[in-house]
């Protein structure tokens, strides 16, 4: 054994029969680097590694006050870390506490540890920039030695991320001296987590684990041919519960909750043996998802169907085989819920997926080479955004007076905001303080003030208790949730507030895994009743859509140019040798456009490759600018593959049609009035700190409703467009829902060389889009037409058209 | 479809314009209510909440191009007209300029609502109730041959699986309820007991908006 750890450590690796792995030694030999990133795959003992050199030095001298902080981006794994490090520390005889304070910590318990801190706490993102937010934070974390970061790769792909940063460098400048270790799944561009985590321009030493064995991965081998489209893979349910039989434990992994929860419902419907098989996902109530968590762990169940809830989290030990439903989208995430398999270092993850449609089977091959490649797709990562940094900028008020000097030299130590400039802090800053408006008004009423030696303070110390409540990036403001009708009725889960909104008493969802009638809307509570065996009407509720990647996209891409497609299917390789002989293969260097009549109409697909997101918008641009064209556009319909437009006159220039200069205008002009974007501005809006949680949404109650954000938005883009949050908007808008990123990239990678095939009738690969879900009509005339239409139905029909005065002329 | 619904209300023809204001062509008087001046200064000033500070200029410039369409004689403000009493001070002088400009030359009542229940800083006459003819205009309903405001109603028609939302007039024999004119005001569904309650049956709402839109009032 190696002389790095103290006797207590070593005694305690031999009494276990244990050897420490290299990479936990590693850690213990880097403990004088200021950050340091250990990279290894799930079950080989990482997360003791974050935590030995602690271990360490508390076996080697007593420590009073908190020592160690550990940060995970869920508060079940904060809770499941302190029961499993409760166990060594006291076999190892060191005299500390180990406790957690998440958002389920009680207020004494939390009061109890400001005042006399463990020496290990386990926390989130937000409950430790709560805890910086207090005038005692410099007392309370004077003598920290270390911080621990749990699935760092998660949190760099987020705002809660960049949060976390944040607060921890206001800690790194109460205590200089504090090392960071992350923690992260296997990435493909460890450098950039490593100054993602790091202390700017301190270095972080990374270290890998050995890779595991390859994982058994492959398609499921199911008899019937994939569907041409639609998401559900209802077709696989009899194989997939074959598997089920045959295995101990299987995650069924699904992209959408909408997805999980129908398929779901099919499951049961074909379950003949009654195999023990439960549903997990955010939108269910905490005390189900407990439940199901509980009986996981009992080894009571043979089969969860999941979203992205499970993609992190408790390490399960009996899970012998994932499954994922629907195109992966994103190589790194399948890597990670085939990790998921077999939690025992050494033992290979064992994985099959499953296709939900013909493009997807095209996607699934390509995802299946990447994992064999190791070739996982990573975005760059962009600079920090702005909005959490005004939410930091109003925290450090509320722990006390600072000097913007000072501030903005702490904020660019996080390494996504170390290329902001002083003139975006100085916006922020003065958007905390007076609003940030062209017009100055708030003078008087200003949030923050400046004192003769030019620090910055809340103007009204009561603010704290305001910003305080609003703490976090975590949107989860326009839920509601769904219950049993009657006295006590059971929580079933939520829903989103949109989707309960298109709800008419009467209609029929999923929720649960269960069919329930919508009854009505009450106490800001969507009431519902049981209504077993039928089918429901509406599929469920909406949720969050996943891009393919570019990364997969490419390789898409690329395997459409080989020769033949021994991997594939045989009637897969003859849809695609079709396609090449009736039109052509997209490629990645051209942009293919084919047009063709279509039952009266006539219909234009430009396969792009660039993501739904992406292909959403360019559906929006393209529609617009026909309609300026004069081709009369009916709709369109988008997928990760392409955008399908319907208009009563032909495409004859396609070139025009996608000329880079017109579609950026576009983006700039005619998307300002967006629903994404207004969408997009109530997030930043509320991280911010313009508005409260409770403030926006348009709820029924007895009084009239708070106006809604998206007023705000109006407003500011027509007296205030280049306000600071529409600049954060924008910058939002163009990754995330709008993604008009990938537009440009493909603009780019095609650079004007463009195929347009003029059809006689649809093709091999235009045929799938008929049957796509969610065709979007062109917005404009339309709606007001369809108005008019609906209320002069509704009139005629009640008979009040024949009372109603008409006007006198 | 239209910028106008005429409709009849003791014996007076009135036209609910897709602005959200209430116009009586024949006695030339304008009504407009819930204009709530001052909103984002009230908010700053009770709750640290610093909303863009833009709707007092936009509120009077609608109200601004409606008296310039119509050239009325009476503009009657029919109660929550400004945010609070505090807030009618927080005006800025184009603004309190914009509003002198509106009511040079013509009648300018003041109702009181609840929001200001007392007389502001501007000219004009400052009453509790207003009768003119057969009709009485009152900040809140209460009996009959009224036009009051105060419930910010809204109507919602689902169009298949979507549905628009507006803020609308409500009508019937007895009254007539306006939207909110501010620009920085939600609505109570037409479907809240508080409206239920007070509508008869054969109410009928008209969504304001860029057109006008005509429908029986939804129930829920």
């Amino acid at each position: 054994m190696s002389d790095v750890l103290p006797a207590a450590l070593t005694d305690w690796f031999s009494q276990k029969g244990w050897q420490p792995h290299a990479h936990q030694l590693h850690v213990m030999e880097a403990r004088a680097c200021p950050a340091c990133l250990v990279i290894a795959p799930t079950g080989c003992g990482k997360t003791l590694a974050g935590f030995l050199p602690s271990l360490a030095d508390l076996a080697l001298s007593p420590h009073t006050g908190l020592h160690t902080l550990y940060v995970s981006p869920l508060k079940a794994l904060a809770a499941d870390i302190k029961r499993n490090l409760r166990g060594p520390a006291e076999e190892m005889g060191l005299d500390i506490r180990i406790e957690d304070r998440t958002g389920d910590t009680s207020a004494t318990q939390k009061r109890r540890q400001r005042v006399n801190p463990p020496q290990i706490l386990l926390t989130t993102p937000e409950s430790l920039a709560l805890l910086t937010s207090y005038s005692d934070a410099e007392h309370l974390f004077s003598g920290l030695k270390r911080v621990v970061i749990d699935e760092v790769h998660a949190l760099s792909e987020s705002k809660r991320g960049d949060q976390l940063m944040l607060s921890l460098a206001a800690l790194q400048r109460i205590c200089p001296d504090m090392q960071r270790i992350g923690l992260s799944a296997t990435v493909q561009d460890p450098d950039q987590i490593a100054r993602f985590m790091a202390c700017h321009p301190m270095p972080c030493h990374i270290i890998e684990a050995p890779q595991g064995p390859l994982p058994d991965i492959a398609m499921l081998q199911i008899d019937a041919p994939a569907p041409w489209s639609g998401g559900g893979a209802g077709y696989a349910i009899p194989q997939v519960l074959q598997e089920v039989a045959q295995h101990n434990t299987v995650l069924i992994f699904h992209n959408t909750r909408a997805q999980a929860e129908i398929f779901f419902h099919k499951l049961w419907q074909l379950n003949e043996d009654n195999l023990p098989i439960a549903i997990h996902h955010g939108s269910l109530s905490r005390a189900q998802r407990e439940r199901v968590e509980a009986a996981m762990v009992a080894g009571a169940l043979r089969a969860i169907v999941c979203t992205g809830s499970l993609d992190l989290g408790l390490d399960w030990g009996n899970v012998d085989l994932v499954i994922q439903v629907g195109a992966p989208k994103n190589v790194k995430r399948l890597v990670q819920r085939i990790g998921r398999a077999n939690h025992r270092y050494n033992s290979p993850s064992k994985a099959r997926l499953v296709p939900a449609n013909r493009f997807e089977v095209v996607e699934c091959v390509a995802a299946l080479q990447a994992v064999r490649d190791h070739d996982l797709d990573g975005e760059p990562m962009g600079p920090g955004p702005r909005d959490v940094l005004c939410q930091h900028i109003l925290i450090a008020a509320c722990a006390g007076p600072f000097h913007p000097d000072d501030l903005y030299v702490q904020v660019t130590t996080a390494g996504r905001y170390a290329q902001l400039t002083r003139a975006e802090f100085d916006s922020c800053v003065d958007f905390c303080a007076t609003g940030g408006y062209a017009l100055k008004a708030y003078d008087r009423w200003r949030r923050l003030q400046q004192t003769e030696d030019g620090k910055w303070q809340l103007r009204d110390p009561r603010a704290a208790q305001r910003v305080r409540m609003n703490i976090g990036t975590i949107q989860d403001s326009d839920r509601l949730k769904v219950r049993m009708r009657g006295r006590g009725g059971r929580a079933l889960g939520e829903v989103e507030e949109a989707f309960a909104a298109t709800l008419v008493p009467g209609d029929s969802f999923l929720i649960g895994g269960q069919v329930v009638r919508y009854e009505g809307l009450r106490d800001l509570t969507v009431e519902v009743t049981k209504q077993p065996g039928k089918k429901p009407k509406i599929a469920t509720f909406s949720g969050t859509k996943f891009a393919t990647s570019t990364q997969l996209s490419q390789r898409i891409l690329v395997g459409f140019q080989q020769k033949d497609w021994p991997e594939l299917p045989g009637y897969m390789s003859d849809w695609i040798a079709l396609q090449r002989h009736v039109s052509l293969l997209p490629r990645a260097d051209r942009l293919l456009v084919e047009s063709f009549p279509h039952d009266g109409r006539f219909a234009s697909v430009v396969y792009g490759f660039a993501g739904r997101n992406a292909l959403q918008t360019l559906g929006l641009l393209l529609s617009k600018r026909m309609e300026d064209a004069g081709l009369d556009p009916l709709s369109f319909v988008a997928t990760d593959y392409a955008v399908m437009l319907l208009s009563l006159e032909p495409l004859r220039d396609a070139a025009g049609l996608l000329a880079p200069a017109g579609l950026r205008d576009g983006l700039e002009t005619w998307l300002a009035g967006n629903a994404v974007m207004k969408r997009s501005f109530r997030g930043c809006a509320v991280i911010a700190g313009l508005i409260e949680r409770n403030m926006t949404g348009q709820r029924k109650s007895g009084r009239q409703a708070t106006f809604s954000s998206d007023i705000l938005y109006d407003t500011l883009l027509k007296y205030d467009p280049d306000h600071v949050l529409m600049q954060i908007t924008r910058e939002e808008a163009r990754k995330g829902l709008v993604d008009f990123d990938r537009i440009e990239e493909m603009l780019a990678r095609c650079a004007g060389r463009l195929d347009h095939k003029e059809l006689e009738g649809l093709s091999p690969f235009a045929a799938p889009l008929f049957l796509e879900m969610g065709r979007v009509p062109v917005q404009g005339a339309a709606e007001e037409r369809l108005l008019a239409a609906e209320t002069a139905r509704l009139m005629e029909a009640s008979g009040l058209n024949k009372i109603v005065i008409a006007p006198v002329r | 479809m239209s910028d106008g619904h005429v409709f009849s209300l003791f014996g007076a023809e009135l036209t609910a314009r897709a602005s959200g204001v209430l116009w009586w062509a024949h006695r030339r008087i304008l009504c407009v209510s819930d204009l709530h001046l001052g909103k984002s200064d009230r908010l700053a000033r009770r709750s640290g909440i610093m909303v863009p500070p833009y709707e007092t200029a936009d509120t009077l410039l609608r109200l601004q191009s409606e008296i310039e369409a119509l050239a009325p004689q009476i503009v009657i403000c029919l109660g929550d007209s400004f945010d609070d009493l505090q807030a009618s001070d927080s005006l800025d002088p184009a603004e309190s300029a914009c509003l002198y400009r509106m009511q040079a030359g013509r009648q300018w009542i003041w109702i009181e609502g609840n929001h200001d229940p007392g007389p502001v800083e501007f000219s004009g006459a400052h009453l509790a109730e207003y009768r003119h003819g057969p009709l009485v205009f009152r900040h809140i309903a209460e009996t009959e041959a009224e036009v009051s405001g105060h419930y910010h109603p809204k109507a919602a028609v689902p169009l298949g699986r979507r549905r628009i939302t507006r803020p609308c007039f409500l009508y019937d024999q007895h009254r007539v309820i306006l939207p909110a004119f501010g620009t920085f005001t939600g609505g109570l569904r037409s479907d809240a007991t508080a409206l239920q309650d007070l509508m008869r049956p054969g109410a009928v709402a008209v969504l304001t908006g860029q057109t006008c839109h005509v429908l029986p009032m939804p129930r829920g």
